[in-house]
């Protein structure tokens, strides 16, 4: 029989074949496009979707569908579930740093902090979940007989242009504060090093976070984030992958919907991040109530 | 158009709410509760109201036709009471064009002399009954009160109900007792019922109070007694003049309102007959309708009238005193 | 003697807030820099009080080489402005404060010469409101490390605010004080039809002692906004009015380092439940939508009335308006005056027409309409749904829309069911019931069993196309600071 392999070869893997992230799904590209992804030295990684126009679109859609009830969960169940984002992620450890060492280019070591600070964020913002509302909000000393209280609410579906370069890092930088706070998002993966980005898609799916919390498309981001730019059921946006030219374009488009803007700037992943980036796609809601007094004697004339 | 209360429970198109205590209850709390700060904003925004010249003139003289002028004293003595009467009828001697006051109100013992007092002037005597002000007293005895001023002539009577059966629920217990006095009136006497304000505390009580006192026959319903810390103010009047205005609605029947205690000067009597005339409008800018029930009004709007008329500002000595 | 009753209900004479308190000059210029100045190209316009076309004054009309010329000015005073210790620049504004205060009867009745609005409101609502809002961000001068920016939070640098006419001193001060107060120096554009309580400002300024140049008053059309707006010198924008003009901003801004913040239009839910304090609800709903003769971006626009007791409130509404006194504006028994413009004016009788031409019912209380100036009698749509035009433009007049629900699901999904989300308002006396609906409106605003109340210490700003960013309150300080 010549069924007794040589035990010099190695041994044939096997690829994962890159999918998007749409609704809790892992759906293909409905264009069934695919473009090639290569490591920093331009050797072959994988074919990954070529987003469309209209992968966009199904995106918002399960972005939307999904806030009611992910804006509506506890503070401290979104919590819990950023934190579970962490266990997940720190058990695939390996496979991420790999990952961004293909796609940066860095050291195994350097991969590896990369990895462990990307966990790191995922349990600081964690912890915020449920303090940001207590920072930001508060009662108001109106000058009359009402109670007056301002509260945080998230903004709703929030389009995250992840940064260019720190494909990993920065992803989960921009990601997880705009969901901490109970928005929606639909993230368009670095261009060039997108397999971070979808394989997070697979540690969310296994995180308890619901379908449609979160969507990752892959593909050319000036072509998917133009039709999200100017997406009347998109409330904000984040133009952090953007260019200058791309930024310029896609804040003019954003403003026929007064969408949020976050502008690009210069961010240093490493460092521990401020709440401008939660506050960013945070809504403040003030509510008056009378008071007055506990009965018609108390009034005076 | 006003109409006459009937001297039977007026509220045919109401008579199932009073069949039990516990219809009563769920009718009296499913009225529409009442914002405490909202009602006071109105009143208030009300009391900005700028009422000059010609206009001051007529609400002035309407104010001085709506005053009960009152004396409630356990000092009060046939002279006193006389006194009073004397100037009910001509409330400024100077000026013979002013009006009368609605009336002059007494205790029971007192309306005999009043009512010699005030004999053809057209003012009316209206005398506190039910064991004013605290109303503590058996059925019998407040009943008795009643009909004694009446005998004595009383045009009116002021009863005030009994707060602590209203406050413990005893919704029935307060509506049978007015009952009981409407009666006890008899066709000659009309009835204001003084739910005193101050201690039902609440407005939700007040409203349930106002709709309370229409269901049971009142002619009129009457913020308080006078005696106690907080009397009439506009938001309690306002509150009033709304159940009266919606029982009209409901049932077609007239019900009067009588602001009693606390209101002093002509400001504030003006400011009383704006929320009169925006909130239930004409028909109740009349006598027969509104009253104010007090005593020191009286000199102030006349001191204001005398202004009117001369341009000088008057003085305490220009106006009579009790 | 007894009373004469008189044929129709207790009247009131007259009661005209004098005018001979505001001194109003022929002419006014450009304050820029500390001085009054003509136009560089000599141009004027007209302003005039709507309830009496009587032109007030000549006002000097700002243009591109004026807009240069005051940011110019500001950058210069930026500098020592943003320099100074914050506890003197919070003397500064205390200052301006008790200014307002001492001087409010005369602008009260300048403003509402000027607007149209009734006394009564710029008395009681507008300038109280002005004096407050400078007072309380005085306060946060010298506070500012303690605002949760972080320490030494930094001014922005020049300001160019852009704002409306239908509370123009109030805007201004909604736009100046926290700029002030954190450090920034002003170019400030109020509106063509209501230039003249701006220009005084300037005046109290001047009694102020502000340092030249921090305040610039450039009073003129849309295009000296639009200059201002794209001036590249400029570090922040700050704009009050239409959601159109704002979304141009937005596009003229874009791509810039441009702090920008705006408040815009609104189409707000009245909401009433069955349960609701009937009359005080009647109360909120005219204070809604007649207060400013409608002319307010968070009115109450869209009445929302559960249908078992539609008609119930309905009668009590119509019963209430036919009490509200139209008329002089000077007169402080007047409730609604007039529109501001011939303009505004026009455009609410198209869309009060269209509401009738798409098949609602219009009713209005009788109500005589004085004959010169610009008037609209308060008017109400029943048998509107969310079909209606009136029902989703901003008409900016005293143009109610009844529209009717029968859950609260079916409410909140009304409410939220528009581009706007600045106001809305919630009747009921179940308290759950006031926090689940105030949770699930997606507006900035929320009025429970009360309406268009006001506060600096609170935080006013919209969602949605309402505009973005919030003013008053710590959260006012945000958009002057480069945080």
């Amino acid at each position: 029989m010549s069924d007794k392999t040589d035990k010099t070869e190695p041994r044939l893997s096997v690829f994962k074949t890159y999918k998007l992230y749409v609704g809790g799904k892992f759906p293909r590209s409905e264009s069934g496009r695919v473009y090639e992804v290569t490591d920093s030295k331009g050797n072959w990684l994988a074919n990954v979707p070529l987003s469309s126009r209209k992968d966009a679109r199904d995106a918002v859609v399960a972005a939307r569908k999904a806030f009611g009830a992910w804006s509506g969960a506890t503070a401290y169940n979104r919590g819990q579930i950023l934190y579970r984002v962490a266990e997940m992620l720190e058990g695939r450890r390996e496979q991420f740093v790999r990952e961004v060492a293909d796609a940066e280019g860095l050291s195994k070591a350097k991969a590896a902090a990369v990895v462990d600070a990307a966990v790191d964020r995922w349990v600081w913002y964690a912890g915020w979940t449920d303090k940001i509302a207590q920072v930001v909000g508060g009662g108001n000393p109106v000058a009359g007989p009402f109670f007056n209280l301002s509260s945080p609410e998230p903004t709703g579906v929030v389009a995250v242009l992840a940064p260019q370069e720190s494909s990993f890092l920065g992803l989960v930088s921009v990601i997880a504060p705009v969901i901490a706070t109970g928005n929606t998002a639909v993230v368009i993966a670095s261009e060039k090093s997108p397999l971070p980005a979808l394989s997070l898609g697979e540690v969310l799916a296994t995180s308890d976070l619901p379908g449609g919390v979160v969507n990752v498309l892959s593909g050319r981001t000036a072509e998917i984030a133009a039709p999200l730019a100017a997406h009347q059921d998109v409330n904000a946006i984040d133009l952090a992958g953007a260019d200058e030219a791309l930024a310029k374009e896609l804040e003019i488009a954003a403003a026929d919907n007064l969408k949020r803007v976050l502008r690009p700037q210069p961010v240093d992943f490493f460092a521990t991040p401020g709440i401008d980036r939660m506050t960013a796609f945070l809504e403040t809601k003030t509510v008056w109530h009378p008071t007055g007094s506990l009965g018609a004697s108390g009034s005076s004339y | 158009m006003p109409t006459t209360a009937p001297s039977a429970p007026p509220a045919r198109a109401l008579a199932d709410v009073t069949a039990s205590d516990s219809t009563l209850r769920r009718f009296l709390h499913g009225l529409p509760g009442v914002d405490a700060v909202g009602l006071e904003a109105r009143a208030a925004s009300l009391g900005t109201r700028s009422i000059k010249t010609t206009a001051k003139a007529y609400a002035i003289d309407l104010a001085i036709s709506m005053v009960d002028l009152t004396t409630l004293e356990g000092a009060d003595t046939p002279g006193k009471v006389r006194a009073l009467g004397a100037k009910a009828v001509h409330p400024d001697p100077t000026d013979r064009t002013t009006p009368t006051t609605a009336a002059v109100c007494v205790y029971p013992d007192m309306v005999a002399v009043a009512k010699e007092a005030v004999a053809g002037s057209g003012v009316k005597v209206a005398s506190v009954a039910t064991a004013f002000p605290a109303g503590r007293a058996a059925l019998d005895v407040k009943l008795a009160d009643v009909r004694d001023a009446v005998a004595a002539g009383a045009d009116e009577i002021d009863m005030v109900i009994d707060r602590g059966a209203f406050l413990a629920g005893k919704y029935m217990k307060v509506y049978d007792e007015i009952v009981a006095v409407k009666e006890a009136c008899g066709t000659s006497a009309r009835l204001k019922v003084i739910f005193e304000t101050g201690e039902l505390s609440t407005y939700d009580n007040i409203r349930r109070a106002s709709w309370l006192g229409m269901l049971a026959g009142a002619d009129f319903i009457k913020t308080s007694t006078g005696k106690v810390a907080v009397n009439a103010t506009p938001a309690n009047t306002l509150l009033m003049l709304e159940a009266v205005r919606d029982f009209r609605a409901q049932t077609g029947v007239q019900v009067g309102v009588k602001p009693a205690g606390g209101i002093r000067t002509s400001k504030d009597a003006i400011k009383f007959l704006v929320l009169v005339n925006e909130t239930v409008g004409e028909d109740w800018l009349d006598n027969h309708w509104f009253r104010f029930g007090a005593s020191s009004l009286l000199n102030d709007l006349l001191m204001q009238r005398q202004k009117l008329a001369t341009g000088r500002y008057s003085g305490p000595d220009y106006v009579t005193v009790d | 003697m007894t009373i004469e009753k008189r044929s129709s209900a207790f009247e009131y004479a007259p009661a005209p807030e004098s005018r001979s308190i505001v001194d109003i000059a022929p002419s006014y210029g450009l304050f820029i820099d500390g001085e009054f100045a003509e136009a560089a190209d000599g141009k004027v316009f007209k302003t005039v009080s709507p309830s009496t076309e009587e032109v007030l004054s000549e006002v000097a009309q700002a243009g591109q080489a004026d807009v240069d010329r005051a940011v110019q000015a500001a950058r210069r005073a930026f500098a020592k402005w943003s320099a100074l210790p914050g506890a003197e620049r919070a003397k500064y504004l205390f200052r301006i404060a008790r200014i307002i205060q001492e001087r409010s009867r005369e602008l009260a009745v300048l403003e509402t010469l000027d607007n149209g609005k009734p006394i009564k409101e710029t008395r009681d609502a507008d300038l109280p409101l002005v004096a407050a809002h400078f007072f309380y961000y005085a306060g946060w001068a010298d506070k500012l490390d303690h605002a949760g920016f972080g320490p030494a939070p930094k001014p922005l640098g020049v300001a160019g605010q852009v704002i409306p006419w239908n509370f123009p001193l109030l805007m201004l001060a909604w736009k100046i004080a926290p700029a002030l107060a954190t450090g920034n120096t002003v170019v400030l554009k109020p509106a063509e039809t209501t230039p003249l309580s701006a220009l005084f400002f300037a005046d109290v300024c001047r009694q102020a002692g502000l340092p030249k140049g921090v305040v610039n008053i450039l009073p003129g059309y849309g295009d000296a906004g639009a200059a201002l707006v794209a001036h590249p010198d400029v570090n922040k924008v700050a704009f009050t009015g239409s959601t159109a003009v704002g979304k141009e901003i937005a596009r003229t801004v874009a791509g810039t380092h441009k702090k920008l913040t705006l408040e815009l239009g609104g189409k707000g839910a009245n909401i009433v439940f069955d349960d609701a304090p009937i009359d005080q609800a009647v109360e909120g709903i005219v204070n809604g939508i007649f207060f400013n003769q409608g002319q307010v971006c968070c009115a109450g626009s869209r009445l929302l009335v559960q249908e078992s007791i539609h008609d119930e409130l309905l009668d009590s509404l119509k019963r209430r308006l036919s009490t509200l006194r139209l008329g002089d504006p000077l007169d402080k028994n007047t409730d609604i005056g007039a529109i501001n413009s011939a303009e505004q004016l026009a455009r609410i009788t198209a869309l009060a027409e269209r509401g009738e031409a798409e098949g609602a019912e219009r009713w209005s209380p009788a109500c005589e309409l004085p004959s010169s100036g610009y008037w609209f009698a308060p008017t109400l749509f029943t048998n509107v749904t969310q079909a209606h035009t009136i029902a989703r433009d901003e008409i900016f007049g005293p143009v109610l829309s009844v529209l009717t629900f029968r859950t609260p699901d079916e409410a909140v999904a009304k409410a939220n069911n528009t581009p706007y989300g600045l106001s809305a308002g919630i009747w009921t006396e179940k308290g759950s019931r006031i926090l689940a609906v105030a949770n699930k409106l997606r507006a900035g605003v929320i009025w429970s069993n009360t309406f268009n109340k006001f506060d600096p210490t609170s935080p006013f700003g919209g969602y949605k196309e309402s505009g973005f960013g919030r003013e008053g309150g710590r959260h006012g300080l945000e958009a002057y600071l480069d945080v």
